[in-house]
């Protein structure tokens, strides 16, 4: 099948999908089948388009002019190609997860719910093939626009403010910094494709290279720097596997991914090496991670201590690209995958406490482990995963981002890098020690048992993922190999 | 120029100029909806008469056409401002059309008061 | 043979229809009669448009009088572009009034509505295709007046007292344009476009010249709505009939837009309006006041339609700071806004006539939880809504890069700043109004309780202008091209 069929499949299907689902409304089982079989369909076409890509090819559809000399096109390379496996792989987990937590919840308007998350895929499969800043620019805002509804899926006052905060930081980012850098780019470059090196060498003075930087890493919300981070607290307001979508598989992970594309593909690693004025984007980094783990430490909240551990955890993958280092970039372009499936296994075992047991505070799970071993075992290793212990896959990329700032022997990142793994496991283990460790209390409604078997089944595949990962991280390492063109 | 032709020779302008500002002024202070509509219409007037006035040709007779006759005024103004005051005409029926069903709707033609008949509605 | 007169038809249809309205006063004979004639306009505006597309201006002289004295009507991008946006919004409109002017003035008056629906076409269409100062004053007045009856006949008695202060604005504008003219006819002897385009350059430094200027961009300012002299918009569009508040949303004000770009480009020349004159601070000036000040005052109204008649002040804000770049993308992406502007808010006012036919208010109190009882509706609003703020896909966005274009190219990129800072206000005035349609219980009266959706006759149209939101988002290089070529022609010919 040629491969340009391929990827105009990709992006075909979800949209597909999300209208099959539609018409499924009334017959709740036909219309889960449909999200798994648009979710399985997407895979199956993104892992054939992998082997393709880690062979070589390069596939490239380019659709209609939108603005005279700017098309909506579409060029899948490594770092892409791994962002749509990560998606496509963790959705269909996701539906699984959905289909027990919606159930088990009894929540109301699940097509909607379904429908919008079909169509937030195909956002995300439009942002991760984009071949162009045009391009990216329309998928991400369709990709704000479709989560929208899931944000404020409860429709309650508090579902309301959340979703307001979320559109308001997202769309204020996007069309007051994002949209007018880009018009920017394409006034000053003439082009506005992604190409390896960069696009900007030679083209803009030292002064505009570094406002565009400065522009691109705060237009670009979905990566949550600090200060426009307030969005992702914001969302919580979402029913869990919601929140796992947002902070594993789509938005933020959309984000992270820009933000790396961009430094690889529109500024280039050499380029931003020697603009003096870029060093800040390292420290406002670091400084995220460390101040988000603090709020984290704080936050009695399950969902929120997950909230601000992502924010912190994107900056990892901002300040790993900040070293401007091959070796550093790959961390972070491993760190996109590793990441998303160590904290989908944590918002999915957050999602199944709320689900059996109600209860969304840390201070209320002492011991629940004893009557919940598969969801805690899974919170366990996915807590591991996010303080960067082996065997899970948070080490590998840990590993390579830590290879990378000793290389570039840049200390800030090292010591940021040291002190937030302490601050990870500060906040972290106590969890998994007191649900395993402590006794419960006994007056309370502890007479629950895990909980229902989609929700068992989905956690097991993540958390198993992680650990896999880590024994066979073949395939993240030689796309991120691939993408700074180090070969093999 | 010197000043006695300034003043006196141009006397169109000035007195064209005088009923524009006096019109306008009654439009914009009037709060008698009718009063507005006069002020609209010395307005108006003041205009079509700038036009005319400067129609008219030093030692030109009027524009009909004799062979006897040299120079004539210019037609063309009159054309034009025949039309401006039947749109001039057209305007102040509508307008008192207006003011007209607004008595019947609110009971007054005087502006504030029918600004406070609609305060509390608004 | 019918090619040859095709200019001449444009007006006269309208023209003569207008009054046979009168005489059929039955209200769907004359409806009929409308629909019949406003696509027939459409049509030969298409056709007009394609021919100077390929084969470059139109001349037509009224009655073989040979200009510059006799009246000629002149066609060119500019002028064929907008016969095309002001037709098309009639002829969409119509359809959908049908239902919508039956719900909301009396059955023994809709053939006077139609007449004057006719003749507002007629007049609007008039200005646009003539190439005579003193024709572009009594078409003026012809649209004006019936514009101003079109307004009183609206439900609320103060659509009166709005009809009244539009009746006085108007005329005062329409006077001083009229003074304009007669001041350049004092000095140049002709009242011929293109005569004047080449007689007052050489004596645009005089007095009287520079007089006329100011008369005419003030005046055409009136008619626009340009802050500070857009007082009279809010109430007129709040209390028309909706179907009239969505074609003026689209016609009206970028007509008189049209006048102030023809006479300063093409007449006066960009050079002198904006280089000699101090055109190039005001103009931005006063557009950069009108986009925040408008979006400002839009964000705190409980009537939804005036929430859109402030956001028309804005974006007309928008197309006059394009205009006064005076660069060809400037100009162009002021035209584009008027073609784009002219779906959006069409298409908005479509959907509020919709929510007033089957709820009798455009309260947003009384909107509240209207999402579950007309959708389709209410999805054609948000989408109108996402094209407003500007969101990818959507002609808003292709507006908004041309825009910020404009200004990075002129190095002015505090302008670009302000267009994206005052797009973001449109995302709180509109999103306010979705907040509560989606997300708010139903108010326990009976006419929210009884909604339904409105009848398929005026949910086409609305899809209709809603759609072509998003073809002329992603299919841009018809309405782009256009603009561009009318924007070149326009700089290169004057200045």
């Amino acid at each position: 099948m040629s491969v340009t069929l391929l990827l105009s499949l990709a992006l075909t299907v979800p949209l597909a999908g999300a209208v099959l689902i539609a018409m499924s409304d009334r017959k709740p089982n036909q219309r889960e089948t449909m999200t798994l079989v648009t979710a399985v369909a997407l895979f199956s076409i993104v892992v054939a388009l992998t082997t393709r890509v880690l062979a070589g090819e390069r596939p490239y559809l380019e659709l209609l002019d939108i603005l005279p000399g700017f098309a909506l096109a579409f060029r899948i390379e490594p770092l892409g190609m791994m962002f749509a496996l990560v998606a496509s792989f963790l959705w269909i987990v996701n539906s699984i997860y959905s289909i027990g937590y919606m159930r088990g919840n009894n929540e109301k308007h699940q097509t909607r719910f379904y429908v919008c998350f079909a169509v937030a895929l195909w956002a995300t499969m439009g942002v991760a093939f984009s071949a162009n800043l045009l391009s990216l620019f329309v998928f991400y805002e369709l990709l704000t626009i479709s989560t929208y509804p899931l944000v404020t899926h409860h429709g309650d006052e508090k579902a309301v403010r959340g979703g307001r905060t979320y559109l308001g930081i997202l769309l204020t980012t996007s069309i007051g910094v994002m949209l007018p850098a880009i018009i920017l780019t394409a006034y000053l470059v003439g082009t506005l494709d992604f190409k390896t090196g960069g696009i900007l060498a030679g083209k803009v003075s030292d002064e505009i290279g570094g406002l565009l930087l400065f522009l691109f890493m705060y237009g670009t919300g979905k990566a949550a720097l600090m200060p426009i981070h307030r969005w992702l607290p914001a969302a919580m307001v979402a029913p869990t596997p919601v929140s796992a979508l947002l902070h594993a598989v789509a938005v933020v992970k959309a984000g992270v991914f820009i933000v790396v594309k961009l430094i690889v593909y529109t500024f280039g690693i050499g380029y931003l090496s020697k603009l003096t004025n870029a060093e800040w984007l390292l420290y406002v980094a670091g400084a995220t991670i460390l101040i988000a783990s603090v709020i984290a430490l704080r936050s009695d909240n399950l969902k929120r201590r997950l909230a601000y551990s992502t924010v912190s955890q994107l900056s990892y993958v901002i300040m790993a690209a900040a070293i401007l280092v091959p070796i550093s970039a790959m961390g972070a372009a491993i760190h996109i995958a590793a990441h998303a499936f160590g904290k989908i296994t944590l918002f999915f075992a957050a999602g199944s406490i709320y689900t059996a047991a109600h209860k969304t505070e840390v201070s209320q799970l002492d011991g629940i482990g004893r009557r919940m071993p598969w969801t805690m075992g899974a919170f366990a290793i996915g807590a591991l995963s996010m303080i960067g212990v082996p065997p899970t896959v948070g080490f590998i990329s840990k590993w390579y981002i830590l290879l990378g700032a000793l290389d570039a022997k840049a200390t800030a990142a090292i010591v940021v890098i040291v002190l937030s793994t302490i601050l990870n496991a500060a906040y972290f283990l106590p969890v998994v020690y007191a649900a395993f460790f402590r006794k419960p209390p006994v007056d309370e409604a502890h007479n629950h048992g895990e909980a229902p078997l989609a929700i068992v089944i989905a956690l097991t595949i993540t958390a198993g993922g992680t650990i896999v990962l880590f024994f066979l991280p073949g395939l993240p390492v030689a796309l991120a190999r691939s993408m700074v063109g180090l070969g093999g | 120029m010197d000043f006695a032709e300034r003043v006196f020779g141009l006397y169109n302008y000035w007195i064209a100029i005088l009923l524009m500002m006096v019109g306008f002024y009654v439009v914009m202070a009037s709060r008698n909806l009718i009063k507005k509509i006069v002020g609209l219409t010395i307005f108006q007037t003041s205009v079509f008469l700038l036009y005319i006035s400067i129609g008219k040709v030093r030692g030109g007779s009027a524009p009909i056409i004799d062979k006897s006759i040299e120079t004539y005024s210019n037609p063309l103004p009159h054309v034009l401002i025949l039309t401006a005051i039947v749109v001039g005409v057209a305007t102040v029926a509508l307008g008192l059309a207006f003011v007209v069903r607004i008595k019947e709707a609110y009971g007054t033609i005087e502006e504030d008061e029918i600004h406070k008949q609609d305060e509390p509605g608004d | 043979m019918i090619d040859a007169h095709l200019p001449a038809l444009q007006i006269v249809l309208p023209l003569v229809a207008a009054p046979l309205c009168v005489v059929l006063r039955d209200a769907r004979a004359a409806w009929a009669l409308t629909l019949l004639i406003s696509w027939a306009a459409l049509a030969i505006a298409i056709m007009l448009l394609v021919q100077v597309l390929a084969t470059g201006p139109i001349t037509y002289e009224l009655g073989n009088w040979l200009a510059p004295w006799g009246i000629e009507f002149r066609i060119d991008g500019v002028n064929a572009f907008i016969l095309v946006v002001v037709s098309a919004i009639a002829a969409i409109v119509v359809p959908y009034a049908y239902a919508s002017v039956k719900a909301e003035i009396e059955e023994e008056r809709i053939y006077l509505f139609y007449c004057m629906y006719l003749l507002t076409l007629t007049g609007l269409l008039g200005i646009v295709i003539t190439g005579d100062a003193f024709n572009i004053f009594v078409f003026l007045e012809i649209s004006s007046l019936s514009t101003y009856v079109l307004v009183s006949l609206g439900r609320d008695r103060r659509a009166m007292t709005a009809a009244y202060q539009y009746l006085i604005m108007g005329t005062i504008g329409a006077t001083f344009i009229l003074i304009g003219i007669g001041l350049l006819y004092m000095m140049t002897g002709t009242l011929n476009l293109a005569d004047l385009a080449k007689r007052v350059p050489p004596i645009a430094e005089s007095r009287t010249v520079l007089a006329a200027f100011g008369f005419i961009t003030v005046g055409t300012s009136l008619k626009l709505a340009l802050f500070p002299l857009h007082q009279w918009l809010p109430n007129a569009y709040a209390y028309a009939p909706s179907t009239v508040s969505a074609f003026l949303a689209g016609t009206a004000t970028k007509v008189s837009l049209y006048i102030l770009i023809r006479f300063i480009f093409t007449v006066f020349g960009a050079s002198f309006a904006f280089g000699t004159l101090p055109l190039d601070i005001v103009l931005p000036v006063l557009a950069v006041l009108a986009m925040f000040v408008a979006s400002t005052v839009a964000i705190f109204q409980q009537d939804i339609k005036r929430m859109l008649a402030y956001s028309s002040i804005a974006q007309i804000g928008y197309m006059i700071l394009g205009i006064s770049f005076a660069s060809v993308t400037g100009v162009a992406a002021g035209l584009l806004h008027i073609f784009n502007h002219a779906l959006m808010k069409g298409g908005l006012f479509l959907a509020l006539g919709c929510v007033m036919l089957r709820l009798g208010s455009v309260q947003i109190e009384d909107m509240r939880g209207l999402g579950k009882r007309m959708p389709v509706t209410m999805a054609a609003f948000v989408v109108g809504a996402l094209s407003l703020i500007g969101i990818p896909l959507t002609a808003g966005f292709i507006s908004k890069w041309y825009l910020v274009l404009a200004a990075l190219e002129k190095g002015q990129w505090y302008f670009a700043v302000l267009i994206v800072l005052s797009s973001l206000l449109a995302v709180i005035y509109m999103w306010r109004v979705i907040e509560a349609v989606y997300f708010r219980p139903v108010p326990n009266t009976d006419a929210a309780r009884n909604a339904r959706e409105a009848p398929l006759g005026m949910l086409v149209p609305m899809w209709v202008l809603i759609g072509a939101n998003i073809y002329f988002g992603i299919e841009t290089s018809g309405s782009l091209g256009v603009a561009r070529r009318a924007a070149a022609m326009l700089l290169g010919a004057g200045s």
